[in-house]
């Protein structure tokens, strides 16, 4: 166990150093950063002061490994847009990102799990059929448009809920800042957590019906109801139970998903977070805000693919039986 | 010869499948509509000298104040929304096929080359494709996009945002090719045909484009398929985000990021209207690429 725990940590260290040498090599090629953060007016002093503020008239390599160093402490530099510390900026935008995310896994599991047990156990049903074309829709709609569609329903026909931003936000703690114990915070949640969980949701939906309808058909479940024991013990003690492990997988690596897709939802909905902050980075080349981002995504990605492999091999004995028969 | 290809088991398939028939159908008329566009839009949304702005946020024909001059409305500089989707549609088919025929170029490539040579180099590629693949594509395409637009010279930026883009979603799925082909490249490899090949000196480069590449190329032309409506959504995606094509090329993506300024205001037909050509032609290219696979691996039917 240790050692193959040991294994996974050492394959992701280079992943960490390539993606790192990247973020780094962002600040070499890309456009004078002085330039852009002194405007038109300048003095020849003004700008060789800022250039050793920012300490861009050092070698390569002392600057990758105080970049590195840096990094490791989470100090990413000062961005260049809004000239503050990244690390500060990050930290304020962490909660917004980190709550929506919550609340669309949280919503996806949810609603996708019964759904997709109802769809394998009724599966000629006509609600059953209605929502396999749902889920359709649901995969098919790219992510923007679903938050536009929902935004024209709730907030310009309806009116019914706010089309940005994150409500009123109570704060916790030295940094922590929550809508989740306001109603208006509450209520701007409901429309992007909907857009960003919609996806998963069909997905783990689908995924569920599969593995139902495949388990459903074995041996096991014929001989538990030649037991006669109750469809509901059947259903949920037996059948869904042997769907999970592949259920955990993918709602874990779809974690990165939902990640990758905030960005499209924070632009729609105006949410205050990080994806947000890393595509009007883009727009106008902030390198010290987008090479924080791409570092904290990719340690992001490593530590969930770490954990679904953790969880794998704690949930199936199979390959924790494989392992020991070839020895450690 | 046509009676022979109509009864082939390839084309017996398609008759016989309604599904593929109606978004072959749906696809050749995006398609068409995009590629004909310069001669079947009602105006041409480029000239300018034809842009009247009394005429901007004109409802769709079938509301109140509709008229038949703008079908599906007018947008705020007095634009036809009909004709500003079939000229977007144009530029999104042409980054969706250019991405994915750099993504198969690339993809083929190093499959070919890590599937036949094997040893360090097979293992060190499939790694990198695998790294890759356990990141969402999406954000691999905005990334790369990101990096790369900033690394150029502000002045060629706008004028490489095409070429910019087609990359980011390029190498974004290179991966999905290159496992496909490595595949199939170890199967055919330890065939006779190879054998012979290497056998009489013909050189690798040789064996594999033109004995291996043509017997493995099946399966790439489904996920060729399929990568197109993934590409065009990300093309949409990056645009609507803002990052994608500039608004002097609007494509769908552009245009309803255009639009959604103006959604609160209540002008929905200038976001509603390309996203649903967007979902239509997608919807119908994922179709077609479904059956496709399908078709040509008849162990998935059943």
């Amino acid at each position: 166990m240790f050692a193959f725990i040991l294994s996974r940590i050492l394959q992701a260290i280079p992943v960490l150093l390539v993606v790192g040498f990247i973020a780094y090599a962002m600040f070499v090629f890309v456009g004078d950063p002085v330039t852009i953060m002194l405007g038109q007016d300048y003095t020849e002093a003004q700008r060789a002061a800022l250039v050793s503020h920012l300490g861009l008239d050092q070698p390569f390599f002392v600057q990758y490994a105080k970049f590195m160093w840096a990094a490791l402490h989470g100090e990413f530099g000062v961005s260049y847009r809004l000239a503050r510390p990244v690390g500060a900026l990050i930290a304020e935008r962490l909660p917004a990102t980190l709550e929506l995310a919550f609340a669309a896994s949280l919503l996806a599991l949810a609603l996708g799990v019964p759904m997709g047990v109802y769809t394998g156990i009724y599966r000629n049903s006509v609600f059953s059929r209605a929502l396999m074309v749902f889920s359709l829709v649901g995969v098919s709609l790219p992510t923007f448009l679903i938050g536009i569609l929902l935004i024209l329903c709730f907030s310009v026909w309806l009116g019914w809920l706010p089309s940005f931003g994150r409500g009123e936000v109570v704060r916790l703690g030295d940094w922590w800042t929550t809508g989740l114990l306001t109603g208006a915070g509450l209520k701007a949640l409901v429309l992007p957590a909907i857009t960003l969980g919609l996806f998963q949701m069909t997905l783990i939906m689908r995924l569920v019906r599969a593995e139902m309808l495949e388990v459903l058909r074995s041996d096991y479940i014929k001989f538990a109801r030649a037991r006669g024991l109750t469809s509901r013990t059947i259903h949920f003690g037996h059948a869904l139970r042997n769907t999970l492990v592949p259920v955990i997988t993918i709602a874990g690596l779809q974690l990165g998903g939902i990640v990758a897709f905030a960005i499209v939802t924070e632009t729609v909905f105006q949410w205050p977070g990080m994806g947000l902050l890393f595509v009007q980075s883009v727009g106008v080349a902030d390198i010290p805000v987008m090479s924080a981002y791409l570092l904290l995504v990719a340690l992001l990605f490593v530590a969930i693919n770490l954990a679904v492999d953790l969880l794998y091999y704690a949930v199936d004995p199979r390959l924790r039986i494989d392992r020991q028969a070839r020895g450690p | 010869m046509m009676a022979r290809l109509w009864d082939s088991d390839f084309l017996y398939s398609f008759r016989h499948t309604p599904v593929a028939v109606a978004s072959a159908v749906l696809a050749l008329i995006c398609v068409l509509g995009a590629v004909l566009a310069p001669w079947l839009a009602p105006h041409d949304p480029f000239d300018l000298a034809s842009l009247n702005l009394l005429d901007s946020f004109r409802p769709p024909v079938f509301m109140a104040e509709g008229e038949w001059l703008w079908p599906l409305g007018s947008d705020n500089q007095g634009r036809d929304v009909l004709s500003a989707i079939m000229y977007g549609a144009r530029i999104s088919l042409l980054v969706g096929f250019l991405a994915v025929f750099f993504a198969l170029a690339v993809g083929v490539g190093i499959g070919l080359a890590a599937g036949y040579t094997g040893g360090k180099l097979d293992a060190v590629l499939m790694r990198v494709a695998d790294i890759q693949l356990t990141f969402p594509a999406i954000l691999i395409a905005l990334l790369v996009d990101g990096v790369v637009g900033a690394a150029l010279p502000t002045h060629l930026r706008q004028e490489l945002q095409l070429h910019v883009v087609v990359f980011a979603i390029g190498i974004a799925n290179w991966p999905q090719f290159a496992r496909t082909v490595r595949g199939s490249t170890l199967v055919e490899r330890g065939k006779d045909y190879v054998m012979a090949a290497r056998v009489i000196g013909i050189s690798p480069i040789k064996i594999m484009l033109s004995h291996i590449l043509p017997n493995v190329l099946g399966p790439v032309l489904v996920i060729a398929t399929l990568n197109l409506g993934f590409a065009i959504l990300a093309e949409a995606t990056l645009s609507f985000l803002g990052v994608g094509l500039p608004p002097t090329r609007p494509s769908l993506g552009t245009l309803i990021r255009i639009g959604n300024d103006f959604l609160m205001s209540g002008e929905w037909w200038m976001t509603i209207f390309p996203g649903i050509a967007l979902v239509l032609m997608v919807l119908s290219i994922n179709l077609l690429g479904d059956w496709l696979r399908d078709a040509l691996n008849p162990r998935l039917r059943g």
